[in-house]
């Protein structure tokens, strides 16, 4: 049973030049109640890894740089 | 993967498992009550934001606070608004705990609404009493929690969902087993006491947008602690007493009508008419809002428009900084201005959930399941109607009762070869090369759900539904995983599909209609209380199915009259009845 991907728009997205994950910051990471963000290690960003999005805003409210903006999910706008 | 007994097996006194709104409670509680006690909180995300109160709330919905209500009149309320089918004793014990508790969150630091002589300032929402405290700043909610837990020097780990609970030779709770959602560890704890504080099962149905993850819960909370209880062998209650709400369409958040009732907001139809007498959310409430959304005069609006520009102001402050504070963004990209128009609404999917109406693991008014050592707090505790304020007061029962049951009680030996099978069982996804994604799964049970047993609830339909989720069981040997992320939400998958046959097998076995919508059957339309005045309780049989028997009501240590018992009979606006 071979599996294929989906591609989809991901609610949460991030400021790449505001980000300070390439400084040890994983805030936003710490915080998401789905743990659906994750650290781009080559690029030392954060990033949504999986569109499993509550759009609770954690995530944006706690980032010390103002780096996370959240989306409503498209399905639901 | 190694196959000998080299997972970490840890020790402790109470295990409280869930951080959001009752664990922290709980488990500062059982310190509290014996600060020598070893106590982890356990939490699948981080405590720091975990729950449905992630971003805070705006407000109590069901404040107990003298010179505005009593206990008794309290009671009343709860028992009338669940159509009779209540334990009293644990609504009282609620009640009359409630005061306090809303004095430590004020000692804590958490800001209620209080009029020019410092008193609470309580607003009326409720049919009968008046028992809604807003919270205007109630965002910072999590952060007192978090003070506490350090200040209390609870042991909090993160990041791990306990899989299965593990019983002794005599059923009483021995321990827990537990994943690691980053890195697919099992682990072991030895406990004397657990408290299930994992909240409701937020993801049983599908919300309409058919997002996955756009519940009206906490889409974390899927129902863990239901399952856990479940296969420990305690009982279940009013699993056929579903949770639905009223919510604003598509973003499926509050809309939130607690909050604006007061201010002079109200549910209307289309032709902008108050169509019921009340917003409370009850079942009888439910079934008028599903009327009037699928009449003629329907959908069903959230109205503002007609109230002065610095209320609105006010109310947008408060709902757009607390709970759900994405609604404000919603709004704002569909051109829905309070100001100008009425904003939709709509019906949530189903799920469980004793914190809005009255589906849960039940409990005696010391927070105890039936298996020894097992607690429940929150959402998932059948204490019907107990929202945010109820989750505090039976995390701080479950809390104490817990510390005083580890004084009495030793350790009961772990039986390795329960430990084993699990391990293999939530292993299993990981280990397959392909096969079927959780995602995919989920989908499918969760739209069977909607199909075969959202009410209006019909015999057949719910028979069809059982055999579907029978056949999603035998395709779990499918079901693969591709890192621990993903074998998190298959084991919550899982987690769905047993609370899917317990709501299919509690809802066929009640043979007629209660609690307005969400136990409405077509087939069986009227209330019978000759049959049916009694608690339905389920739990897992001797063929691993849901089996339903009957609890017979204790009797009431308040008394109703029969004005009293017909309130919530008379919800809608007489004008609008057709």
């Amino acid at each position: 049973m071979p599996l294929a991907y989906t591609p989809t728009n991901v609610p949460v997205t991030i400021n790449a030049d505001a980000c300070i994950a390439d400084k040890g910051c994983t805030v936003c990471v710490d915080v998401c109640p789905l743990d659906v963000l994750a650290i781009d290690m080559a690029k030392g960003t954060a990033y949504m890894k999986y569109d499993e999005c509550w759009y609770c805003m954690p995530c944006e409210a706690d980032c010390p740089t103002n780096a996370v903006t959240v989306s409503i999910p498209y399905l639901l706008r | 993967m190694t196959t000998d007994n080299s997972e970490t097996i840890m020790q402790v006194d109470v295990l409280v498992i869930g951080g959001g709104t009752a664990g922290p409670m709980a488990a500062v509680k059982a310190k509290q009550a014996n600060p020598k006690l070893n106590v982890v909180l356990l939490e699948k995300a981080n405590v720091k934001r975990s729950g449905c109160i992630s971003m805070g709330m705006d407000g109590l919905n069901n404040a107990v606070i003298p010179g505005h209500a009593t206990p008794e009149q309290y009671v009343k309320e709860i028992t009338v608004a669940n159509d009779g089918i209540v334990n009293q004793k644990t609504v009282m014990a609620y009640a009359q705990k409630s005061f306090d508790m809303i004095n430590l969150l004020d000692s804590w630091g958490v800001k209620f609404e209080k009029d020019e002589t410092g008193d609470y300032n309580v607003k009326k929402v409720h049919h009968m009493g008046t028992y809604v405290l807003p919270m205007p700043e109630g965002h910072h909610m999590k952060r007192i929690l978090y003070r506490q837990l350090k200040k209390h020097r609870v042991k909090v780990i993160n990041r791990f969902m306990v899989t299965r609970l593990l019983t002794g030779k005599h059923g009483e709770l021995a321990g827990a087993v537990l994943l690691n959602s980053r890195t697919a560890e099992i682990a072991v704890i030895q406990a004397k006491a657990v408290i299930l504080c994992t909240g409701a099962a937020g993801r049983l149905g599908l919300p309409s947008s058919g997002y996955l993850f756009g519940t009206y819960e906490n889409p974390t909370n899927a129902g863990d602690g239901y399952a856990l209880a479940y296969h420990a062998g305690a009982e279940l209650s009013g699993l056929e007493c579903y949770q639905i709400n009223p919510l604003i369409k598509d973003y499926n958040g509050p809309a939130c009508a607690y909050v604006t009732g007061p201010f002079g907001g109200y549910t209307a139809n289309a032709e902008g008419q108050r169509f019921i007498e009340c917003d409370y959310w009850s079942g009888q409430m439910m079934l008028e809002f599903y009327r009037e959304l699928e009449s003629g005069r329907g959908p069903v609006f959230l109205k503002l428009d007609h109230l002065a520009e610095e209320t609105i102001d006010e109310i947008e402050v408060i709902l757009h900084s607390n709970e759900r504070p994405s609604r404000g963004r919603f709004h704002e990209r569909r051109g829905n201005n309070y100001r100008e128009r009425m904003v939709e609404m709509h019906i949530s999917e189903i799920g469980f959930c004793s914190g809005h109406s009255a589906s849960g693991v039940w409990v005696d008014e010391n927070a105890r399941t039936t298996v020894p050592g097992i607690y429940a707090a929150g959402d998932l505790a059948c204490v019907p109607h107990n929202y945010m304020l109820g989750a505090f007061v039976y995390g701080a029962i479950a809390g104490q009762d817990a510390a005083e049951y580890c004084a009495g009680h030793e350790f009961a030996e772990l039986d390795m070869q329960q430990i084993e099978m699990e391990k293999a069982r939530v292993l299993a996804p990981l280990q397959r090369q392909d096969g079927i994604t959780p995602y995919q799964m989920e989908y499918k049970l969760r739209r069977m759900v909607n199909d075969y047993l959202q009410p209006p609830k019909v015999t057949k339909k719910m028979e069809i539904g059982m055999e579907r989720f029978s056949e999603i069981r035998d395709d779990l040997q499918y079901l693969c995983a591709s890192d621990p992320h993903e074998l998190m939400r298959a084991t919550e998958m899982q987690f769905i599909l047993d609370c899917a046959e317990m709501a299919a097998a509690a809802s066929l076995y009640r043979t007629e209609s209660r609690w307005g919508l969400y136990h409405y059957r077509v087939d069986y339309p009227q209330t019978d209380d000759a049959n049916w005045y009694c608690h339905v309780q389920t739990i897992k049989g001797d063929t691993d199915q849901p089996e339903c028997f009957k609890r017979e009501i204790a009797p009431y240590i308040v008394e109703l009259n029969d004005e009293e018992k017909g309130a919530y009979s008379k919800l809608r606006v007489a004008s609008t009845s057709a």
